[in-house]
């Protein structure tokens, strides 16, 4: 098979731009520490309401400087609907549906995850800056999806 | 260099008529559902720039059953139906040999009874669990069991080419498949493969569980499942846009296409790699392995080098056609591209689209990045760069010859076709700006904003522009309808081409030597289980049996 010249050179280059990327990446997730939700444990749905930790929602301290988030989605609202943790603090999210699929994406941060029912979601985050920041239910959950949100105050 | 005709019969093949027919039929109906897709579309659009026109659409029952059927029609019937007729035509003009005539109809007669069943669920608001049909929403069971219809559509399309091509084979033992029939051959070969996740989903899970067979469904497990089918999806619809760029493009331009069997390694390339790369749509999901993600993630990028092989050959070869037609200097040749051809213009536009979108998928792809953008309204940004705009333009360009080809009347209006092209691209390139910056601001996706009890004032620009953009996406589309509708309803009995324009390439398929084993699909469909095992099979062992959890919700 003949590949010309300058196929050749934009091929290498094109793969050397891929693996620059992939070093980027490698970098961030383990250098910076930045992870994605894995498995963390499953949960029935139906009995959400009496399955710890989510029968009793809410932050709770858990460490030095370590809370827990403890979040449910259902239509169309979350509970708590808001919560307040301090800044500079390690939060860890742990949520779950009671319903349908949700989405649970905070603004101007990478929080950024699924409620699916039947699993439990868990992720950590820092807030660097006090403010107000608005949770949003991004995955289409019935007709009242657009009403679905929540607020995290970070005094 | 001496060119080498990739074709065995130059003087032309044509299908028998009442195939020709049905394969006219099959196509219309996917240009009919783009056109109906659009209407909702406009909607949507508009709503991210806070205005609503849901009011003027009498017997819509909310924003979210137009949004299904703007996916279902725009997104699955539009781009199948197209490839169910195009393939199997392609396949038989290369190979020269007409197709299995029962089968062509049964296929047909599949897709338009899929069709009435999901018009039905759809229309009647039983359906509205948007076309990635997440349990535990519930639809009606019309509306997975008219996809399924549609699915096994395309199955007897396949099996029609491969009848087709198993024919020619025996009738040329040792030969090289010619180009255009192996390519078009592969793209649905890879989507057969592809589409098996989805068909578990469906008649395993959802379908029973719709009629009651089944109490409750594992909403992790049938979404895993839709993306296991739902990422090489995409490029199920990509590919038939990959063969007009590879097969008739060059030819449409005056152009030849460089090299055979690096075009096939590049198909082959897509088979292997468009399926085991779905979890890169969950990354935010819980209950799948970070690891596994990460391994997602790299045969991801790994499905970008095809792409960037294709964007070397296919420009490559529209620069032979521009420098045969007097182009001159480092980037003369561009400007004597035939900018007067709709078909050629609209596929160009085409190609340029996917520059960007295939950049934002990469972002997309991007493991931990991808907590910025995922269900934002990036993601719609991105891929009506893809699938909205590499494809649709395709499909649109191929149609300014195509439909000429098929019912024997010339293009209606050449000077509309060419506007409906740039009026498209232009709008999509607006309303795709819009989305991706509101996107990055946090706009979220599959959100009727009008009626939001939220808002950010950030993500005004984005959305105005979104607005802007696709109202002219809408009118391109509105007159692409009209020039084939007057181009099959009025266009003059003469004028229309009498046969597909396929490309010649540079360097002839080798007839000895390792490159005959490209042809060996069914040794490339062996690679591409064994990496789907790999990638998939740690999850499915470690998560199953099924944990049926979720009962059936209707919230619509």
């Amino acid at each position: 098979m003949k590949v010309h010249t300058y196929e050749r050179v934009f091929l290498w280059l094109g793969g050397a731009v891929l693996v620059a990327c992939l070093a980027a990446l490698v970098y961030g997730s383990v250098g910076l520490g930045l992870h994605l939700p894995t498995k963390a444990g499953t949960i029935d749905p139906q009995a959400v309401a009496v399955t710890p930790p989510f029968d009793r929602p809410g932050v709770r301290q858990v460490g030095p400087n370590a809370y827990e988030a403890v979040m449910i989605g259902r239509i169309w609202s979350f509970t708590p609907a808001q919560i307040e943790v301090p800044a500079g603090a390690d939060i860890t999210f742990v949520l779950t549906s009671a319903d349908v699929i949700h989405g649970f994406n905070l603004e101007g941060t990478r929080v950024n995850m699924m409620l699916i029912p039947g699993q439990i979601t868990r992720n950590r985050y820092r807030f660097k800056e006090p403010g107000e920041y608005t949770i949003i239910c991004h995955e289409y959950c019935g007709v009242g999806h657009h009403t679905m949100y929540g607020k995290v105050v970070v005094k | 260099m001496k060119a080498t005709p990739t074709v065995l019969d130059p003087a032309g093949f044509e299908l028998p008529p009442d195939q020709k027919a049905a394969l006219r039929w099959t196509i219309y109906i996917g240009y009919f559902a783009l056109t109906a897709g659009i209407f909702h579309g406009l909607a949507q659009a508009l709503s991210y720039a806070n205005i609503d026109i849901l009011r003027f659409f009498p017997g819509l029952k909310g924003y979210y059953q137009g949004l299904t059927a703007h996916g279902v029609a725009n997104a699955l019937i539009f781009t199948f139906a197209f490839s169910n007729g195009f393939l199997p035509l392609m396949t038989a003009r290369a190979l020269g040999r007409p197709l299995v005539g029962w089968l062509v109809h049964a296929a047909l007669a599949t897709l338009v009874i899929g069709n009435v069943l999901v018009i039905y669920a759809v229309t009647t608001n039983q359906a509205s669990v948007l076309f990635t049909a997440y349990a535990p929403l519930q639809a009606h069971w019309t509306f997975y069991f008219g996809l399924v219809l549609v699915v096994v559509s395309t199955w007897l399309a396949l099996v029609n080419m491969l009848v087709v091509l198993r024919g020619w084979r025996r009738e040329h033992p040792g030969a090289r498949i010619p180009l255009l029939g192996y390519i078009s051959v592969i793209s649905y070969v890879m989507w057969l493969l592809a589409s098996l996740p989805i068909a578990v989903s469906f008649l395993g899970f959802l379908l029973p569980w719709s009629l009651g067979l089944m109490q409750k469904i594992d909403p992790l497990l049938t979404r895993t499942l839709f993306w296991f089918t739902g990422h090489a999806i995409v490029y199920a619809w990509l590919l038939p846009a990959y063969v007009s760029w590879y097969a008739l493009i060059p030819a449409q331009a005056g152009g030849r296409l460089i090299s055979d069997s690096y075009t096939r390694v590049v198909f082959i390339l897509f088979l292997i790699l468009s399926i085991p790369t779905g979890f890169h749509h969950q990354y935010t999901d819980p209950g799948i392995p970070e690891s596994m993600k990460a391994v997602h993630a790299v045969l991801t990028f790994g499905v970008v080098f095809p792409s960037f092989a294709t964007a070397f050959s296919v420009v490559a070869a529209l620069e032979i056609g521009g420098r045969a037609r007097g182009g001159r200097g480092l980037l003369g040749w561009v400007a004597k591209l035939p900018w007067g051809d709709p078909s050629v213009v609209a596929q160009m536009l085409a190609m340029l689209a996917f520059v960007f979108g295939g950049v934002s998928g990469l972002i997309n792809a991007s493991f931990t990045m991808n907590q910025v953008i995922h269900n934002t309204t990036w993601i719609p940004g991105h891929f009506h760069l893809t699938v909205g705009a590499a494809v649709t333009l395709t499909h649109m360009g191929v149609a300014f010859w195509l439909i000429p080809y098929l019912t024997g009347r010339g293009l209606w209006s050449r000077g509309q076709a060419l506007t409906s092209a740039w009026v498209y691209t232009i709008g999509v390139f607006i309303f795709s700006r819009g989305m991706i910056s509101a996107g990055l601001e946090g706009m979220p996706r599959r959100t009727f904003r009008v009626a939001a009890t939220y808002s950010n004032p950030a993500w005004d620009f984005g959305g105005m522009l979104t607005g802007i953009g696709g109202t002219l996406m809408f009118f391109g589309i509105a007159q692409f309808f009209v020039v084939i509708a007057m181009t099959a309803l009025a266009g003059s009995r003469a004028g229309s081409p009498r046969d597909i324009p396929i490309t010649e390439t540079l360097t002839a398929p080798a007839t000895t030597g390792w490159e005959r084993h490209l042809d060996r699909l069914g040794l490339w469909v062996l690679v591409t289980v064994v990496l789907c095992v790999i990638a998939y099979g740690p999850f499915l062992l470690t998560y199953l049996p099924p944990k049926l959890v979720s009962p059936g919700y209707r919230l619509f």
